[in-house]
């Protein structure tokens, strides 16, 4: 697959108003002016937007009815969770290092192992 | 130690503001949990990405406080730093961090600890963003493993 191609669905995904449009299109199918309808701006700038989200491959619109619903492409949503799928593992594997210090922990601190500080706040 | 029941980390990020939330349970007490995030020795056994080794150059893990650490692998350097907004000894860290690489970011985090019956913590951390770019690179950050097989995934979608 061409670098291209790449770059232009994470150009079209660093949008925050075209990251919504695919949010609002994960709950399911929707027209122009449904889309359009939360925000201040033109039909004219929801449908550049949409152009783009459908030129990244991201989106596509039925040509049969007149309503031409926007269709988000469902492994796109898919795409998304793996993301943060990835980072909830590695998030894990931070917190199974913090489990195995917990457990080679004593149970009381030593009177001194933290650093003094000067004019320190007796304990609470 | 394998015990009982699910320690699952769950993740949520958050559709309307650019924050991510991140809960977790332990097997140890609140205060236990605390030190292990308060010193600087301990911090530097567990936190940062897989395989990178953790310097201190200071941690100072109270109200007002600061830190800076670099994680490093292979000559590869990569700094952090902020400062310590409210520490609450077994409840609460709030503090700055900011990436060297990215002096002008600045992502705030909450750390909340939370007693749970049978000598056990729930850990909830959030670290708000300014922006949803921001809150994006954040999630992607530490994924250097993952990327290949993204792109991957991203190569078949868009195949056809």
């Amino acid at each position: 697959m061409a670098a291209d191609d790449l770059s232009r669905v994470f150009s079209a995904l660093a949008d925050p108003t075209r990251r919504d449009m695919v949010a609002r299109l994960a709950v399911g199918d929707a027209t122009v002016n449904e889309l359009a309808a939360p925000y201040d701006v033109s039909l004219q700038a929801v449908s550049k937007h949409l152009r783009m989200l459908e030129d990244a491959g991201l989106v596509t619109r039925s040509r049969e009815a007149q309503r031409r619903p926007v269709h988000l492409e469902a492994q796109v949503f898919d795409l998304m969770t793996t993301w943060i799928e990835r980072y909830r593992r590695e998030a894990e594997q931070r917190y199974r290092r913090l489990d195995d210090v917990l457990a080679a922990m004593p149970d009381e601190p030593l009177p001194d192992d933290v650093s003094p500080t000067p004019g320190k706040e007796g304990p609470s | 130690m394998t015990s009982t029941s699910a320690r699952e980390t769950r993740i949520v990020a958050d559709p309307d503001v650019p924050l991510v939330r991140i809960t977790r349970e332990f097997d140890a007490p609140p205060e236990k949990v605390f030190r292990a995030h308060t010193d600087p020795e301990l911090v530097a056994r567990w936190q940062g990405p897989h395989g990178m080794e953790t310097r201190m150059e200071h941690y100072d893990c109270r109200t007002g406080g600061s830190y800076r650490y670099v994680h490093t692998r292979d000559g590869e350097e990569h700094a952090f730093h902020g400062s310590f907004h409210d520490v609450r000894p077994a409840q609460l860290i709030v503090q700055t961090f900011t990436y060297d690489g990215m002096p002008d970011d600045v992502a705030l985090e909450r750390l909340v600890l939370e007693e749970l019956p049978g000598g056990r913590t729930r850990l909830t951390a959030t670290s708000l963003v300014d922006s949803f770019e921001g809150r994006d690179a954040f999630l992607a950050s530490g994924m250097e493993t993952g990327v290949r097989e993204g792109y991957e995934r991203l190569d078949a979608l868009l195949a056809h």
